[in-house]
């Protein structure tokens, strides 16, 4: 228990702001997720099979490459990535950018795909009755999709999103090989210092279990709240 | 674009691709029998059997391989004990350790999946074994595990993919295997779009190989 103490004699302080970087990640990868995700699920719903093309490409080598590949292209390949752009602007110093934006990049690129299938999967169970009745009362495209389609999909896609959320909280720990301080970067360096290993990975796999099951509680709630009426 | 680097770098990452499908064959095969086992366990009657066997399938589900992995190659080598026994000789190597984490944490989604496949079999099934007379073991072995497999084969064959990426953690415990030579590659020549095309071309086959022997298999095994 010494070894979790707050201040300066133990690492409970730098673990809980490591649970938060954890949190943090994967909040903001989760919703880098959902901006890739509605861009790429009208391309796979649309009509013309090269858009479709493009969307099953995303998720198909997404979904069939490691996750670690892909932190290790974003990793290795960022900041050259940046630093061309730069110098075609006439920039040539050199550019790092943060672990935090790199990681949360990489994973919600991973969430994304995860969760423009779900979406997919959602729109195509949504009645085509619904489609045609919006159509046949004059109701514009856009708000079609926003008060009529949305709705609807958000309560079949609550439950597969939760699972997309699982996999990203627990994809965050691969960060780790990159530098950003997460819960698994922090149990890293407090196992190499205090060569007690076992004591620190198995508090991380508890500080991942509590994270996992407060998720569940919450998407539980929010689950019962989009199914009212049903 | 370096192809040259592109081309030289294939026969490295395809023997390495090798050493993938081996952790991913073994650690399978003993994820299997484990998720088999607890599955069962998790149809017994007997309400603590039943919560260990939930709380085995919870506790691998719920946490990042990555962290099963480093309990059991950084951790267990600190126990004492551990290392005066036999045990030692298997929890030293990497290898070893990489395919007991895969097996465990395939294990856990194998028995959910097991699981559900068993209770979707029809109660029908298993009373008309029983008004035949046969017994409650092979109705067990030539009964419901069948039917539980080929139910499951769908979401096997999705398990069967994620673990293929899985075993890419292994390279994190100084094990080579195509992602580990991947990244080795990257870092020395600071080429990560090509050396990813080339890897990820790799992954994409085998998903790709993996996917249609689940297809030809659920074909083969249908029920029609």
């Amino acid at each position: 228990m010494e070894l979790l103490a707050f201040g300066k004699t133990g690492w409970g302080d730098e673990l809980f702001y490591a649970t938060l970087m954890t949190i943090a990640v994967s909040v903001t990868a989760m919703l880098v997720g959902f901006v890739f995700a509605l861009i790429f699920t009208p391309l796979k719903l649309s009509k013309y099979k090269s858009l479709n093309l493009i969307g099953n490409f995303y998720t198909t080598v997404i979904r069939g490459v490691p996750e670690l590949l892909v932190i290790y292209l974003f990793f290795f390949g960022g900041s050259g990535a940046i630093m061309y752009v730069a110098s075609i602007f006439g920039y040539f110093e050199y550019i790092e950018i943060n672990a935090f934006i790199t990681g949360s990049l990489a994973i919600g690129i991973i969430s994304g795909a995860y969760s423009t299938e779900v979406f997919r999967g959602a729109i195509q169970s949504i009645d085509k009755g619904q489609f045609e009745a919006a159509k046949v009362l004059g109701v514009s495209k856009f708000a079609q999709f926003y008060k009529i389609i949305l709705p609807q999909m958000l309560r079949l896609a609550i439950p597969n999103l939760s699972n997309v959320w699982q996999i990203t909280l627990k994809d965050t720990s691969l960060i780790s090989v990159t530098g950003l301080v997460e819960i698994m970067r922090q149990s890293y360096i407090a196992a190499g210092s205090t060569r007690d290993p076992l004591f620190f990975y198995s508090f991380a796999a508890v500080l991942y279990l509590m994270l996992t099951y407060l998720s569940m509680k919450l998407i539980n709630r929010l689950e019962a709240k989009y199914s009212r009426g049903y | 674009m370096d192809f040259d680097l592109m081309i030289t770098s294939f026969p490295k990452l395809l023997s390495a691709a090798v050493i993938t499908l081996k952790l991913l064959s073994v650690s399978l095969i003993a994820g299997m029998f484990l998720g088999l086992f607890f599955a069962v366990l998790r149809m017994n009657k007997n309400i603590f059997i039943n919560k260990f066997a939930y709380g085995y399938s919870y506790i691998f589900r719920g946490t990042p391989l990555l962290v099963q992995i480093f309990i059991i190659y950084f951790g267990l080598g600190q126990i004492e004990y551990l290392r005066s026994t036999f045990l030692w000789v298997i929890l030293k190597e990497p290898y070893w350790c990489a395919i007991i984490a895969f097996a465990l944490n395939t294990g856990a989604y194998t028995s959910e999946i097991l699981r559900s496949a068993f209770q979707t079999i029809k109660p029908g099934v298993i009373e008309a074994g029983k008004s035949l007379g046969i017994s409650n073991k092979i109705i067990f072995y030539k009964i419901q595990i069948p039917i539980a497999i080929r139910q499951s084969l769908p979401a096997y064959g999705n398990e069967i993919i994620l673990m293929m990426k899985g075993t890419s953690l292994a390279s994190t415990v100084t094990l080579m295997d195509l992602t580990g030579v991947a990244k080795y590659i990257i870092s020395t020549t600071f080429k990560p779009i090509e050396v990813f095309i080339v890897a990820g071309s790799i992954y994409l086959f085998m998903t790709f190989l993996i996917h249609n022997l689940i297809k030809y298999l659920e074909k083969k095994y249908s029920f029609q």
